[in-house]
């Protein structure tokens, strides 16, 4: 799940390595950059707090100190965040292929199928430029559709960067929470869609068409070339994003320090019980990715938004995507992707009021 | 030798393309070097993961660029 959704595509897969290196040169160098990690990280609050008032001298308390704190603590944190985390997540996806994800979920039966479709769509690597050969593999394989879905619906939606900005901005129990209710979305999304049997509702060449044989190269790399992998996993990713991060931290420092508390109260707060669904509509066209999305999210919620309401809002910009749809049209007649839209939109709409409901 | 190289036309498909043709030219082999950018027939061909290339009607690399290397040993044996 790459947290990119362009249609004009960006593969997943990071390049592969150019020559082999000793494993020894990686614990090397390693070990000690993963210490000075953990003794920068710590020391990030005191940094912003010195840049801010002692070496830009601004006055503690003011709009602009503020944002200017606000600005100068997230940013750092979410890059060292991120480039932790990409690289971790690279290391164990280098160990799954979509060949080998679908050879364990051919013939699964439905329900323990879509839990595990949905599982291993966070930890294969995927891009929505190839969501339509995917399709295809899988369903001619014998993977059961709704079980594709619960695939397609995950990989996307649960990604690394999106959990990675979560926990950086509001902690474990909000990243937690969105992993959890991600999965279940698509889980019982993929399910229900299979139990409404809609198979005729994909293209008809799509169903005669045989299962090419699994022809995927045996993959012997080594720990080293898994090293290499990832850390082609974080140049990649983290040089994609990093745009979308910096400027969605400026819009919310900005915000932080400049919109008076409470001031969406009134409209994203939790009495407002249409915001939900409005938040899940809006998201649809939107075409942005989890970077930009959540550090946005963290201002809108610091002046009174709902998590419910931000978070269903979040689901839909990176889960419902027009794009994706329209790549999935390939495939599917309209009607099931009207489905697929609805099935999903219900699901977010759900945790959206439960969220609000419980917090 | 005839060598497809599978994938929809984003940048890592281009990058893999370039790499195949200069390994070709630098192993002075004869090979057709064809670009398959149709999503059925990467389908059909069992590729789910692009970039992908197919030396003679076998997956050598799903997924990835490969390296020059890598292309230069297929084009060898």
């Amino acid at each position: 799940m790459n947290s990119e959704r362009q249609p004009a595509c960006a593969c997943a897969a990071p390049a592969a390595p150019a020559a082999p290196a000793g494993l020894g040169r990686y614990l090397f160098w390693g070990l000690p950059l993963l210490a000075a990690w953990f003794a920068l990280y710590r020391f990030l609050p005191d940094l912003s707090r010195w840049l801010t008032y002692d070496l830009l001298g601004l006055a503690p308390g003011g709009h602009l100190a503020d944002a200017v704190e606000f600005f100068l603590y997230d940013t750092p944190k979410v890059f060292m965040l991120l480039t932790l985390v990409v690289f971790g997540v690279g290391l164990v996806r280098s160990y799954f292929s979509p060949e080998r994800t679908r050879s364990i979920l051919a013939g699964r039966r439905e329900a323990a199928g879509n839990v595990l479709s949905a599982s291993l769509g966070i930890v294969t690597p995927f891009c929505s430029c190839s969501a339509v050969p995917l399709f295809i593999g899988f369903v001619s394989a014998g993977v059961p559709l709704g079980v594709t879905f619960s695939f397609l619906i995950a990989a996307p939606m649960v990604n690394e960067v999106a959990l990675v900005l979560l926990y950086g901005l509001f902690g474990w129990k909000v990243a937690g929470l969105y992993l959890a209710t991600g999965l279940a979305v698509a889980i019982s999304a993929g399910w229900v869609i299979g139990r409404l049997g809609l198979e005729h509702w994909t293209e008809d060449w799509v169903r005669q068409m045989r299962a090419a044989p699994d022809m995927a190269p045996e993959d012997r790399l080594s720990l080293a070339d898994r090293v290499e992998y990832a850390l082609e996993a974080v140049r990649e990713i983290v040089g994609k994003v990093w745009p979308y991060v910096v400027a969605g931290i400026a819009v919310g420092a900005g915000i932080h320090g400049y919109v008076p508390q409470d001031f969406l109260a009134g409209i994203m707060g939790k009495s407002a019980w249409w915001s939900v669904p409005l938040a899940v509509v809006l998201g649809i066209p939107m075409y942005a990715n989890a970077a930009g999305v959540v550090p946005v999210i963290q201002a809108l919620m610091a002046k009174g938004a709902a998590l419910g309401t931000v978070l269903a809002f979040m689901m839909s910009v990176i889960a419902l995507s027009l794009p994706e749809m329209l790549i999935l049209r390939k495939v599917l007649k309209p009607k099931l992707i009207a489905v697929f839209a609805g099935v999903v939109g219900a699901g977010i709409l759900l945790v959206g009021y439960l969220f609000n409901l419980v917090l | 030798m005839q060598i497809k190289i599978f994938g929809p036309g984003c940048a890592k498909c281009h990058q893999t393309e370039d790499v195949v043709r200069a390994a070709v030219a630098e192993s002075g082999q004869t090979a057709e070097v064809v670009k398959v950018s149709d999503m059925l027939e990467i389908a059909a061909a069992g590729v789910m993961s692009t970039p992908a290339v197919m030396v003679d009607g076998k997956l050598m690399s799903l997924g990835k660029v490969p390296a020059k290397a890598e292309v230069l040993s297929w084009l060898a044996s």
